[in-house]
């Protein structure tokens, strides 16, 4: 006997509206029986991952914070993946758009033009930095996921570089930092007091744009039809060069423009490790939202949640972090199995003819 | 059922406590610790982990504490405020990197204490702490220079920042100071942890004839691919002997336990105030593991030497020091160069055939 995936004739809505719900609920009975085998009571974990971050002003913040990186990123993704462009190394656009506003940061004392300056800059650095892989791939036909994944390594040895040598604060006893950036070159706060910086909204308009961008606009149809049917896509015109030119740098400047608010709105200096892997953790969100603008938004706060209420499970439940990162892993699995299930149907297929 | 009932209801009262500010939590002091690696690396965060236990063990029930690991270093800010927020009035942020964070959280909590390691920057509630590891590196050096057969000895280094070249320049010293014409290489695995690459940096001296390895990384794989080919090395911030039992001839062992004990003693006493500690062998903050796999001789110097540190005989830095270049260093301290000179040492010592990273 063996399986067989086999498309559906028909997608049934509600089950591709219920599909996500399913994939949650299935992923935290999973985590459920974890945390049960390991002598813990699941109801106490799904209260400390989940609600306790939900019902709390601070945390509530604090996801925002966490989630805006991670969707400006994954919003930018979503561009090259649904034309079926593999752009790996958000990462490295995230650290040339950070590096290149904070360049300007470094060199300049106080004026009004700095921030927006810097913020120009940081998509700049972006997109410049995700067009060297579109470039390569439309010159020479070099996979793009190679590239974009190695030139992550360039971009993070470039920053190391100069925050131990040119950019190193002079007064930080040679330890590998720049100095803080001065009030004008710091991105501010969205209300006093509080965490969310302006990032934040640059996020949200990035959804708003995009969910317009690829539903009502000849680009998105374009883009829709490059990834599923080239062909076609050829035929009607499009080239895909453009096409690929043009999504590499849509990402890369998102993925400069959250490098460049996080430095300048979270870590106020350069210092050699900016990200923790936002620029990975953001396909995960980008595939999580299935591509769609407002899927990615909800995403972006569903693996915002898992890092809080994996650290407030450390702290209160002493629940080890590797639960979090397997809880991570889970979902995704889930929803993705999930998604597959709603388009396809599982066949058994059993040998004729007897034994 | 039972335990499983009782811990809910344990977790229910730490939200209860979270929204009540943390007033229940008045009776028990919670210390929070904040790691860079995970508590099972062997190296760094384990050996604060221990100092973590050791407050238990000395306190009991006076004391709760709780730990979050792999933190990583652009984004610890929001750990360290959730510690100060669940009621945890002593906070060790235990990497370099965490400085910033730390300050900006304390500014915020004024009631909360803060201990930072290996930072340099203080507040009225934050204290910093590290220890004198070069100390033991400089016997580390004497050691290597007695069983090298090649002349040749070895380092890995994690990051060029000045705890790790001062840590060199002292194995470097060391073991100028048993034979003038030893030389040395170094490679850097720009990673505090990561025991591929750091087997791969340990690899790459062997190959270029190095027969005794010391390492600033924190996993044992440098140990590891020493014992492997035959030769020596020596154990990183713990004990390492299990990983390499023919191999390691010594360890420096980074001892936080009693620091850690006293100054949580210090807040239960009402005595804690924001200072900075450089404690060395003398404190035992560093302590040598038991030499091992060397002969009598080898081993009655470095106890030797080991003495001389820490009666203040001897400083692995006593002046005149020579720069790379030939030039002298300016000698700031007592005979010696100053604790500002090590804390911000950016320069190798003569005879180091190797230019440091800028």
């Amino acid at each position: 006997m063996r399986f067989e995936l086999t498309p559906r004739p028909t997608i049934s809505p509600v089950a591709r509206a219920l599909a996500p719900v399913l994939a949650f609920v299935t992923a935290f009975l999973i985590a459920g029986v974890v945390v049960w085998l390991m002598g813990r009571s699941p109801i106490a974990a799904f209260q400390v991952y989940v609600l306790q971050p939900l019902s709390d002003p601070w945390a509530l913040q604090e996801l925002l914070v966490k989630a805006t990186p991670l969707a400006l990123i994954a919003i930018g993704l979503s561009y090259c993946f649904r034309a079926n462009f593999w752009n790996i190394g958000a990462e490295g656009q995230y650290v040339i758009g950070a590096l290149l506003g904070s360049w300007l940061a470094l060199k300049t004392h106080g004026g009004f033009w700095v921030m927006p300056a810097m913020l120009v800059l940081g998509i700049l650095g972006g997109a410049l930095y995700g067009l060297i892989p579109a470039f390569l791939k439309t010159r020479f036909g070099v996979n793009e996921i190679l590239t974009s994944l190695m030139l992550v390594y360039v971009a993070q040895l470039l920053l190391d570089y100069l925050v131990r040598g040119p950019w190193r604060d002079p007064k930080g006893f040679n330890f590998p930092q720049s100095v803080t950036f001065d009030p004008a070159a710091t991105l501010p706060l969205v209300a006093d007091g509080s965490r969310v910086h302006y990032g934040t909204i640059f996020a949200l308009v990035a959804v708003i744009v995009t969910a317009i961008v690829l539903g009502r606009t000849l680009f998105g149809y374009r883009l829709k039809l490059t990834g599923d049917a080239p062909r076609a896509a050829r035929f009607a015109g499009f080239s895909a060069k453009h096409t690929t030119l043009a999504v590499f740098a849509i990402s890369g400047g998102l993925a400069g423009l959250a490098g460049i608010s996080e430095v300048s709105g979270q870590i106020g200096q350069l210092q050699p490790s900016i990200s923790p892997g936002y620029g990975f953790t953001a396909i995960t969100v980008a595939f999580l939202g299935r591509l769609n603008p407002i899927g990615i938004l909800v995403a972006s706060l569903v693996v915002a949640l898992t890092f809080i209420g994996g650290e407030s499970a450390q702290i209160l439940l002493k629940l080890p972090l590797d639960l979090t990162q397997a809880f991570q892993g889970i979902l995704l699995l889930c929803v993705l199995s999930a998604d597959a299930l709603v388009s396809h149907r599982i066949r058994f297929i059993t040998r004729g003819g007897g034994k | 059922m039972f335990s499983r009932t009782l811990i809910g209801a344990l977790a229910g009262a730490a939200v209860l406590a979270l929204s009540a500010g943390g007033a229940a939590a008045q009776q028990k002091l919670k210390i929070g610790f904040i790691y860079v690696g995970p508590v099972g690396d062997y190296g760094w965060s384990h050996q604060h982990d221990q100092g973590r236990k050791a407050i238990e063990k000395a306190f009991g029930d006076k004391v709760e504490t709780t730990f979050v690991e792999s933190v990583p270093e652009a984004d610890a800010e929001r750990p360290i405020e959730q510690l100060a927020r669940t009621g945890h009035t002593l906070i060790f942020t235990t990497s370099f990197g965490f400085m910033e964070p730390t300050l900006k959280v304390a500014k915020k909590y004024p009631n909360v204490k803060f201990e930072h390691a290996t930072g340099f920057k203080r507040a009225p509630n934050v204290s910093t702490y590290a220890a004198k590891f070069h100390e033991g590196r400089y016997i580390l050096g004497q050691i290597a220079a007695k069983m090298t057969k090649s002349g040749v000895i070895g380092y890995v280094g994690a990051f060029p920042i000045p705890e790790v070249v001062s840590g060199i320049n002292s194995y470097f010293l060391g073991a100028q100071s048993v034979n003038p014409n030893i030389k040395i290489k170094v490679v850097w695995a720009n990673s505090w942890y990561d025991p591929a690459k750091e087997a791969d940096a340990a690899k790459a001296l062997l190959d270029q004839g190095v027969d005794v390895i010391a390492q600033h990384t924190d996993s044992p794989a440098p140990l590891q691919a020493a014992e492997a080919r035959g030769k020596f090395g020596f154990g990183q911030a713990s004990d390492m002997e299990q990983f390499a039992p023919k191999a390691q001839l010594t360890a420096i062992v980074d001892n936080w336990s009693d620091y850690y004990v006293a100054r949580t003693k210090a807040v239960l006493d009402g005595t804690w105030k924001s200072q900075d500690t450089w404690d060395g062998l003398a404190q035992h903050a560093v302590v040598m593991a038991p030499y091992k796999n060397m002969p009598d001789d080898v081993k009655k110097m470095a106890q030797e030497t080991e003495a001389a540190i820490k009666s203040g005989k001897l400083n692995p830095f006593k002046c005149p020091v020579i720069k790379q270049d030939g030039s002298q260093v300016e000698c700031k301290g007592n005979g010696a160069l100053s604790d500002e000179q090590v804390l911000g040492m950016n320069f190798y010592v003569k005879g180091i055939d190797d230019k440091l990273p800028q």
